[in-house]
């Protein structure tokens, strides 16, 4: 079993990820299981979706520490999630922070800096991704999640292939399908 | 057969589909809408009939008279919804049905986007149905098959419940291409179908015996389970049995209850369960209802077990349970040192709290409200609805001083104003709701002439749910066109006199309507529909900017409180990725220094 975390904040795209690592599991005949926020939490919220890839997953969600692989979309919500990560497991995280909303009205002291630095003092292996340079390249700040899915594939600890996975990429709206496997070819390049 | 991942809401509706289903009705409510959609989407042929209601009382009736003309169908709702529906249902126990009938709720343990924490499985009770309560999205698929075969050999509407972790979590399931084929017979005259105070005794004698002989049956259900071997039992149901299979490593030695039929309670299986055993643990969310179940078993037959759940305290009486929560629990009943886990200790952490999307229209109509309020020095209150603008409560708008349930608005402020008569008082409710339950507000409103205004929030859209369509859309379910209800029609046919629409983005003028209107509600019902859609079913215009000439006033952050807003160090900037280019931050700098949209 093999069990992957994608953290992120509402409107990142981390339920297409999740979706898109459960699609490719299964074209090479994998079972998988997924779960996520859905409804008011969405918005704006920290969201988190859960990957379950193999036989001998109970639960939708991943248990804390058991974790192979953890997803963050951004800085902090990657710490808020790190309990799930295993020891020694592995996190792939956009090193660009998203403000909470709130921030404009009251500043929250929130520095991705000092999420990073926290992260690196963490015993597990830290793969960062500058998901800023990625998206301006790309050309929407949508590609994001194709991104970071591309440079967990690189590092060979997605649980799928970068091939399985730009099988499922090109199953997606065609409107977006190059900006998508330019996306994933660069997170690729950032590990 | 082929495998397929579906959601659990998904695997819900595609079970539905297999069994036969021919009319499926409900009303959109976060975690049960995509069995609806999906079956929507599904309906290849079109042999399914399917439609959004206009509330889950309608919802209920529609399948009611579908199952009394012997067709299978199925009702979707979540769990408050079935409060709207209560009375039908309550009444639809006794009267019975010919065709299957499946009453869907998804509940909301956390709760997660709901009001309340109810429990469904405490419903069926109360109503005296049939329940099933699948352990996973696997076992919904197939379950489905059972609730419409139950249904239609017992004459009774059967509940089915899930939980947001069922319904939102993806699994891989078979899927079996069959379908079940249902040749309604047609309405057929009796007396049955027409209930009265002495059919009604009959068929309350009926229920209970025939509760009593279910009972036994479900004892023998597939679902239902008893394996392990112990003195020790852990007895479980809904996705805390997944919990409870995620933490069980096979050296527990325990006898292990699933129950996936929580009422009628099967009491034999229990009793095998509970022969033997001395202490048993209940795991479960919401109510305690298998621990009721099981200590009433004990009672009845005299067993000395003690029970501990909820009731005892020894699990959470509120709130999901998890992987992690299950372990201890576990570990703490069967004796197990659990290793010690080094807490992490995280930094700080920002707060996300939900707010409105950028470019919400509800964000300019609060503003406008807000802004004639204070403009007329009005001490006014707010009472909002169930909806996205529920998040009209936050800071800096604080534009919703009540939020109770659907459509109570609008009958909230008409009790405030009884008790303060020179209060000003404003409803805020949604297209969607106002047709739900708000159009009886309007009726009692103006029936009892309680001077008030009551905004209509018109965002041509159902947005919290996913954006369903409704009655003031012009659209079904099914993309086909139907008739627009016009809401200022409707207020104004319900004897609203003054009925005044407005664009909540041209502001000035918004905000001089709800000065019109609140001149009128000092002796009468006013009302004010704003118009302009979600920006989810609209195209956004270009991005604004902001010049040089910002003072750093942060008066738009201030008042507005827009995600598309950001600090700048002294100024601030606009997220392009975000900005809908909806211009009302652009109407309120004092130094016109935010410009460069259409609407600017």
């Amino acid at each position: 079993m093999y069990n992957v975390l994608l953290a992120g904040v509402g409107g990142q795209g981390t339920v297409l990820a999740s979706r898109l690592i459960a699609a490719a599991a299964l074209a090479h005949g994998e079972t998988a299981h997924t779960a996520e926020t859905i409804g008011m939490a969405q918005r704006g919220g920290s969201v988190v979706s859960h990957v379950r890839i193999g036989e001998g997953a109970h639960s939708p969600l991943i248990p804390h520490g058991t974790a192979d692989v953890l997803i963050g979309f951004e800085p902090a919500e990657a710490v808020r999630a790190l309990p799930y990560l295993k020891a020694g497991g592995t996190a792939v995280v956009c090193t660009a922070a998203v403000k909470p909303v709130t921030d404009a009205l009251n500043d929250s002291g929130y520095e991705a800096g000092t999420m990073l630095g926290f992260l690196k003092k963490q015993k597990i292996r830290l793969v960062t991704v500058d998901g800023d340079a990625i998206v301006a390249a790309c050309g929407t700040a949508k590609a994001l999640n194709i991104a970071l899915l591309g440079a967990a594939a690189a590092a060979g600890v997605l649980g799928v292939t970068a091939e399985e996975l730009q099988g499922a990429v090109e199953g997606l709206n065609p409107r977006f399908r190059e900006a998508n496997l330019k996306a994933l070819a660069l997170g690729a390049a950032s590990v | 057969m082929s495998k397929k991942l579906w959601m659990g809401n998904e695997a819900i509706a595609f079970g539905a589909i297999r069994a036969g289903v021919g009319v499926v009705t409900g009303y959109p409510g976060t975690p049960s809408t995509e069995v609806l959609e999906t079956i929507a989407k599904h309906n290849d042929n079109g042999r399914i009939y399917v439609e959004w209601s206009v509330n889950e009382k309608a919802a209920m009736e529609v399948a009611a008279g579908a199952a009394y003309a012997g067709q299978r169908a199925l009702v979707t709702m979540k769990q408050v919804g079935l409060n709207v529906a209560s009375d039908p249902l309550m009444s639809l126990a006794y009267v019975g049905v010919k065709g299957g009938m499946v009453v869907f709720v998804a509940d909301d343990p956390g709760p997660i986007s709901s009001q309340t924490e109810q429990d469904t499985r405490t419903f069926a009770a109360f109503s005296k149905l049939p329940i099933f309560d699948p352990t996973s999205p696997e076992e919904a698929y197939t379950m489905m098959a059972d609730a419409f075969e139950l249904s239609e050999r017992l004459g009774t509407p059967v509940l089915f419940r899930a939980t947001t972790r069922i319904c939102h979590a993806c699994a891989t399931v078979e899927a079996d291409d069959t379908v079940y084929e249902v040749t309604p017979e047609g309405f057929t005259k009796d007396p049955r179908w027409v209930i009265f105070p002495r059919l009604s005794y009959a068929a309350h004698k009926h229920i209970e015996a025939r509760n009593a002989q279910l009972s036994d049956t479900f004892s023998g259900y597939a679902g239902n389970t008893l394996t392990g071997a112990g003195t020790l039992g852990i007895a479980a149901g809904g996705v805390a049995w997944a919990y409870l299979n995620e933490v069980l490593d096979g050296t527990e030695g325990v006898k292990l209850l699933k129950v996936t039929t929580p009422h009628p309670f099967p009491d034999k299986l229990a009793a095998a369960f509970l022969e033997g055993v001395s202490e048993v643990l209940v795991l479960e969310e919401l109510d305690p209802v298998i621990e009721r179940a099981l200590i009433a078993v004990c009672g009845k037959q005299g067993l000395p077990v003690t029970v501990r759940g909820k009731l005892d305290g020894t699990t959470p009486a509120a709130g999901e349970l998890s992987a992690e929560t299950v372990r201890v629990l576990v570990a703490d009943f069967v004796g197990r040192e659990l290793p010690a886990e080094a807490a992490l200790d995280l930094p700080p952490l920002p707060v996300r709290p939900p707010v409105l999307c950028a470019g919400c229209p509800h964000r300019a109509s609060f503003y406008a409200v807000k802004q004639a309020a204070k403009q007329m020095k009005k001490n006014a209150v707010f009472c909002g609805d169930i909806g996205c603008y529920t998040l009209g409560n936050a800071l800096p708008l604080d534009m919703t001083d009540t939020c109770l349930c659907m459509g109570a608005g609008i009958t909230v402020a008409q009790g405030i104003k009884r008790v303060e008569p020179d209060r000003l008082c404003f409803s805020f409710t949604g297209d969607s709701t106002f047709f739900h339950t708000g159009l009886v507000g309007i009726v009692n409103a103006v029936y009892n002439k309680t001077p008030m205004v009551a905004v209509i929030l018109d965002n041509s859209s159902t947005a919290m749910t996913g954006h369903q369509p409704n009655p003031a859309t012009g659209k079904t379910v099914t993309g086909e066109v139907a008739e627009r209800i016009s809401i200022e029609g409707v207020l104004t046919a319900l004897g609203v006199s003054t009925v005044l629409t407005a664009d909540p983005f041209d502001l000035a003028a918004a905000i001089d309507t709800v000065k019109q209107a609140a001149v009128a509600a000092e002796n009468a019902v006013a009302a004010i529909v704003f118009r302009a859609p979600c920006i989810a079913v609209t195209k956004p215009t270009p991005a604004l900017k902001v010049a040089e000439n910002c003072i750093g006033c942060k008066k738009c952050v201030k008042e507005l409180g827009c995600p598309a807003i950001v600090r700048d160090g002294e100024r601030v900037r606009i997220d392009t990725a975000l900005c809908t280019g909806c211009g009302l931050c652009a109407k309120i700098c004092p130094v016109n220094a935010i410009g460069g949209g259409a609407n600017v």
